[in-house]
């Protein structure tokens, strides 16, 4: 199979992510959506690396996996305190500070 | 397969080790020491750990090397001076977080609830907040160090994450200071899939992961140029959302009115150094071959962002969000020294970023001083007649606008002239313009303050202005020695930043 099929995908699922991001309302749903970002990215590093013949991005895709799991801890940390002071993770209920 | 030891010099990556040691003993105090020796072992620390860095930094001045960790990192002039300034302002913003006034006691108590209080009234302040600084310090150091686009990646996330914690350790006002976390979190995340989408890209056009593998392939040519557009543009975009550049601008404000002063102080200067450090270098080195796609781009945001920031700080009637925009305003001066492309240009982009780094922790110190019984006042109408009541700390604010605004023998001026004429000089008249006109603009709100301060009769409404503590002091006089020595005797400077400011590749 052409492995530039595998390009579209990731660019589909980047551009559902970054759709989902700007719409959807709920903090955590938010966040999930820029997993499927990064997830995104790392299946084109991934394609890549196949195309290229090269190992590195291979080896790209284990440290975004790494860093998005410190990402995890640190993003539900922030949703979990606003939750528990507000009880409501909805994005558009945080709005003390003025635009 | 034969697996080989990476053969790493660990002279030239002592700065970020140390760092990073200092962060893990933070780490133990916080969860081992008793409760009343905690604040001033953890300052100890913290400050013992970055000068210990700032003079591994100086040691290693003079060493250029590509292969300071197998290709990852570079050592060079540019990078031992950038390292230096985000050490230097990260000491001075130290001494502003050591205040623990401006901390919540326990971060993950709710908002005034009864274990909040007694935490608070015991005196169990929990210190986590220096660990958390040098962390993202150790990630500042890497980033505009960083040779290749997995360190790149993994030092902006290690610079971030600490941040997007401390924006939400306010004691007062805490609800606000949590949403200012969930905003910064939730973009900035947002940002660097962007980032990484872009890294992919570039790999994808070259083939490697290296910024001198990179750079190989914008000079030969033959690549998919779709490629390498779609890669410098939305690496751009990650970088652009950490510096702060409109339309990428939208959490800066939010961010600097809700989170804890200091810690706005730290993030403001230190962040853009370090941001302003990676972008020059990538651009410098990978990018300069492919100056057609991305000069365009780059002169609309640059104008945008210095108009915009400029525009809609005269509105602004919170210090702190003034203080923002004007951040703003600035992101686009400093864009015009990306854009220049010369060597003019990466001097005179180093000088404004360590002087227009000191004067904002500087005046941010300022805004810690003026308070009522319910914490800092930054209502700006409430800063009436500051000069009558106290007239020194009025002065060295006002000295902090005028050298943001770039009047003559402050540093500002001096980092103004140089980055216009750097980019005047490389031919991008139309930013050069448009930053002229957008000072003008920005120096009629700088001195509105001013005369607010000092022309208007004080308001009785129990604003006052706090005795700075020793360390407080410290950071004020140094920020507005800094600011006017550099002003009126920038010589040694400009000749010492001229000496090493070259990229190796």
């Amino acid at each position: 199979m052409d492995a530039a099929n595998y390009l579209y995908l990731s660019v589909l699922l980047f551009t559902i992510g970054a759709v989902g991001v700007v719409v959807r309302r709920n903090a955590i749903v938010v966040f999930m959506c820029v997993e499927l970002m990064l997830n995104a990215a790392n299946l084109a590093f991934v394609t890549f690396s196949r195309i290229n013949g090269d190992l590195n991005g291979q080896v790209v895709a284990f440290f975004t996996m790494v860093v998005a799991a410190c990402e995890v801890v640190v993003g539900l940390a922030i949703i979990v305190t606003i939750y528990r002071s507000r009880r409501s993770a909805s994005v558009d209920d945080a709005s003390l500070l003025k635009r | 397969m034969e697996f080989s030891a990476p053969v790493l010099n660990y002279t030239l990556l002592s700065p970020m080790l140390i760092l990073l040691g200092g962060a893990l003993i933070g780490v133990l105090v916080e969860a081992f020491m008793s409760k009343a020796l905690r604040p001033i072992t953890q300052l100890s620390v913290t400050l013992g750990t970055l000068v210990l860095a700032l003079v591994q930094v100086w040691k290693v001045r003079n060493e250029q090397s590509v292969s300071a960790a197998m290709g990852s990192v570079v050592i060079d002039g540019p990078a031992v001076l950038l390292q230096a300034s985000i050490i230097i302002i990260s000491i001075i913003s130290v001494l502003l977080i050591a205040d623990t006034e401006h901390f919540t006691a326990l971060a993950a108590s709710l908002p005034g609830s009864d274990e909040e209080r007694h935490a608070l009234q015991t005196g169990n302040q929990v210190t986590e907040v220096y660990p958390l600084t040098l962390f993202a310090v150790a990630g500042m150091l890497l980033f505009p160090v960083s040779s290749d686009l997995i360190t790149l990646f993994v030092a902006l996330e290690m610079l971030s994450l600490p941040l997007y914690l401390m924006a939400g350790l306010s004691r007062r006002r805490r609800l606000a200071s949590q949403e200012s976390a969930l905003k910064y979190f939730l973009l900035g995340a947002f940002s660097s899939a962007f980032f990484l989408f872009g890294a992919a890209f570039l790999y994808g056009y070259s083939a490697s992961i290296t910024f001198s593998g990179i750079r190989d392939a914008v000079v030969g040519g033959g690549g998919n140029d779709v490629f390498l557009l779609i890669g410098i543009a939305f690496l751009s975009v990650g970088l652009l959302f950490k510096v702060g550049a409109v339309p990428f601008h939208a959490w800066s404000p939010d961010v600097y009115q809700g989170a804890p002063t200091p810690v706005t102080a730290f993030m403001a200067a230190a962040t853009k150094v370090a941001a302003f450090g990676a972008m020059l270098r990538i651009y410098y080195t990978s990018f300069a071959n492919a100056q057609w796609s991305w000069t365009p781009m780059l002169t609309i945001i640059a104008i945008i962002t210095m108009v915009f920031g400029s525009l809609v700080a005269i509105a602004q009637r919170d210090v702190k969000r003034m203080l923002a925009y004007s951040s703003i305003a600035h992101a686009g001066f400093l864009l015009t020294g990306v854009i220049a492309l010369n060597k003019a240009g990466l001097e005179a982009s180093l000088f404004y970023l360590f002087a227009y780094g000191i004067t904002t922790v500087g005046a941010f110190a300022i805004v810690t001083l003026v308070r009522d019984s319910a914490g800092e006042v930054t209502d700006l109408n409430r800063w009436k007649g500051l000069g009558k009541r106290s007239p020194w700390v009025a002065t060295a604010f006002a000295g902090f606008l005028l050298s943001f605004a770039g009047i003559p023998l402050t540093s500002g001026f001096i980092g103004k002239f140089s980055i216009f004429s750097a980019a005047y000089e490389s031919g991008a008249r139309s930013v050069v313009i448009a930053g002229v006109l957008s000072s003008a603009i920005a120096a009629f709100f700088y001195i509105r303050v001013i005369v607010l301060m000092f022309f208007t009769d004080p308001v009785e409404d129990g604003t006052s202005v706090e005795i700075p503590s020793s360390l407080t002091s410290i950071t004020v006089i140094f920020s507005l020695i800094v600011t006017i020595a550099l002003g009126v005797f920038p010589a040694p400077i400009l000749n010492f930043i001229s000496n090493l400011a070259t990229f190796i590749r």
